[in-house]
């Protein structure tokens, strides 16, 4: 019984926790976004505005939820609901500290990329369930460019397993800090499993990762439908794109989720390359400062600041640069992406033969 | 490919000057101040009933008619592009007064309307006016509740006091017909 218990406690854990993420997340967009336009953002809710966005909930929570009248109920109806599920499954596999992740999944990284590609599918429901041809072409133009990304994604993602040989998120943030059970190298020749800190991450444990990184950082740009590759949403052509119909509390879910996606990119990205849980702060000398800085508590808040900040960086890049048009986007991905990635790829192979 | 890269890192570190310089805020400067439109760092919001841009005492925004100086003589609401003023005036039994520049009243205004949702701003009523008792304000913000606020009255009397005013006139003329018809039965009884 106790089990079931505490299946329940996690998941409605995690549930508050991307809901929470979601609210701060907004608040934080919209006050980034006017700081570069040189503006205030919100500023009358509460103090500097803080309350916005619970005001906002409050808000959708009371809308009337509308179905237009030649719309496909069920899909429509569904859509919102498998969007945010599919992004807050992949929730369940991410490691938060040592010894404290929701599923110890020996295939956490397999799991987590085909879970959220179930997203694709919610959003086609949405885009066609819709019967709205501003919808219909964003969900399309969404499925297009979430397939194409993947390949990328998947490729840098790939480099970093074979060079940590486990797909088990957990096994891989512990390889990259003093805790780790095997040799750790820095580039390749300087042993620092007993020094740990920012040089047995993983982009400086192989530094072609870091390149790695980047591709995998634009691909999940691209796969949580953000700008510049916000395509499927393009305001000033599609509306809304796949969401156009939506009202309410709907509306709020695929909102949601869309918050929640950012997360959980940023997240797998910091599991992978960014050295996960691990501090930053190697042991020099008689002072342990990688030795002192790690621990459950520790590891939550040295995954959340890195978490956030790259959060902070997709939304940093979101209000610089402009949407891509769709044949760039797919000259990106096929022309530039996937044979970096795949390089990228081989290198590790090589990388693991001769120099781990 | 090198353009493109460093066109986004141009890009990016424009956006990241903007957001750390976002502390600075706004002076509130009138547009005739040198440095107006040299305010290129901090945030460019004013914060609009907590804040006002200094305008000037001759602003040309909303009109007002000093009723003390009306003659009633309609000229504004004849040159009124749009019509937006309504006036009805009484003519008076006598000389009701002087305005502040000596002239005499000999009207009285029942009705004094303008219309400021229709008014389109152009002054021309403030031209005409002989008295120059309607003058445009510095007062910009008019927002109401009830389309109806936005006709302002000016007329400060009462139907009441209309109706009686028409009355007086009306017996007025009346006596002055009687007058008249007297004075010609006596001009016939005579010849």
């Amino acid at each position: 019984m106790n089990f079931y218990l505490t299946y329940f406690f996690i998941a409605i854990g995690l549930f508050g926790f991307s809901a929470l993420f979601a609210l701060f997340g907004v608040y934080a967009e919209r006050k980034v976004s006017a700081f570069i336009q040189d503006r205030l953002g919100p500023t009358e809710t509460g103090k500097f505005g803080s309350l916005q966005t619970f005001a906002d909930i409050l808000k959708m929570l009371q809308k009337e939820l509308i179905i237009p009248a030649a719309a496909d109920k069920l899909l429509f109806i569904l859509a919102p609901a498998i969007i945010f599920i599919a992004v807050y499954l992949g929730f369940a596999a991410l490691p938060w500290a040592p010894g404290l992740v929701p599923s110890k999944l020996n295939l956490g990284l397999y799991y987590i990329f085909a879970i959220i590609s179930i997203e694709t599918l919610g959003i086609l429901m949405a885009g066609w369930g819709s019967n709205n041809k501003y919808s219909i072409l964003g969900a399309m133009r969404s499925a297009a460019q979430i397939i194409s990304y993947e390949i990328p994604a998947g490729f840098a993602l790939i480099a970093v397993v074979m060079i940590a040989q486990t797909l088990n998120l957990q096994d891989i943030a512990l390889q990259q800090g003093i805790l780790s059970p095997e040799k750790i190298k820095f580039a390749g020749f300087w042993d620092v499993s007993s020094i740990g800190g920012i040089f047995s991450w993983n982009i400086l444990r192989a530094p072609h990762l870091l390149i790695a990184f980047v591709i995998y950082f634009i691909a999940s740009l691209a796969e949580s439908n953000r700008a510049p590759f916000d395509i499927p949403e393009a305001e000033s052509e599609l509306v809304a794109g796949f969401h156009t119909e939506y009202t309410g509390l709907r509306f709020a879910l695929v909102f949601l989720a869309e918050y929640s996606m950012m997360f959980l990119v940023s997240m797998v990205g910091v599991i992978l390359f960014l050295g996960a849980w691990n501090t930053p702060l190697p042991n020099i000398g008689a002072a342990h400062l990688a030795n002192w800085t790690t621990g459950a508590a520790w590891g939550i808040l040295w995954i959340m600041v890195k978490t956030l900040a790259l959060v902070g960086i997709q939304m940093w890049i979101r209000w610089t640069l402009p949407r891509f048009r769709v044949d760039q986007l797919m000259n990106l991905c096929w022309k530039v992406l996937t044979p970096l990635a795949f390089a990228c790829m081989l290198i590790s192979g090589v990388w693991r033969l001769w120099l781990m | 490919m090198n353009k493109t890269i460093s066109s986004v890192f141009k890009g990016l570190s424009i956006t990241w000057g903007h957001l750390f310089s976002s502390h600075k805020k706004r002076e509130l400067l009138p547009a005739s101040d040198n440095n107006y439109f040299k305010q290129l760092e901090g945030t460019n919001t004013i914060q609009y009933p907590h804040q006002q841009l200094p305008i000037p005492e001759v602003g040309r925004y909303q009109l007002d008619v000093e009723m003390d100086d009306c003659i009633v003589c309609d000229l504004c609401a004849k040159v009124c592009p749009v019509n937006c003023i309504d006036i009805e005036a009484i003519k008076a039994t006598e000389a009701i007064g002087q305005t502040s520049d000596g002239t005499t009243k000999r009207l009285y205004a029942a009705k004094f309307d303008i219309d400021m949702a229709k008014c389109m701003y152009c002054g021309l009523c403030t031209i005409v006016c002989p008295t120059e008792c309607i003058v445009m304000t510095n007062q910009y913000d008019k927002s109401v509740v009830d389309i109806n606020d936005l006709t302002y009255q000016f007329s400060d009397m009462t139907p009441e006091m209309a109706a009686q005013k028409r009355r007086e006139f009306d017996q007025q003329q009346a006596e002055r017909q009687a007058a008249k018809l007297a004075a010609m039965q006596k001009k016939e009884g005579n010849e």
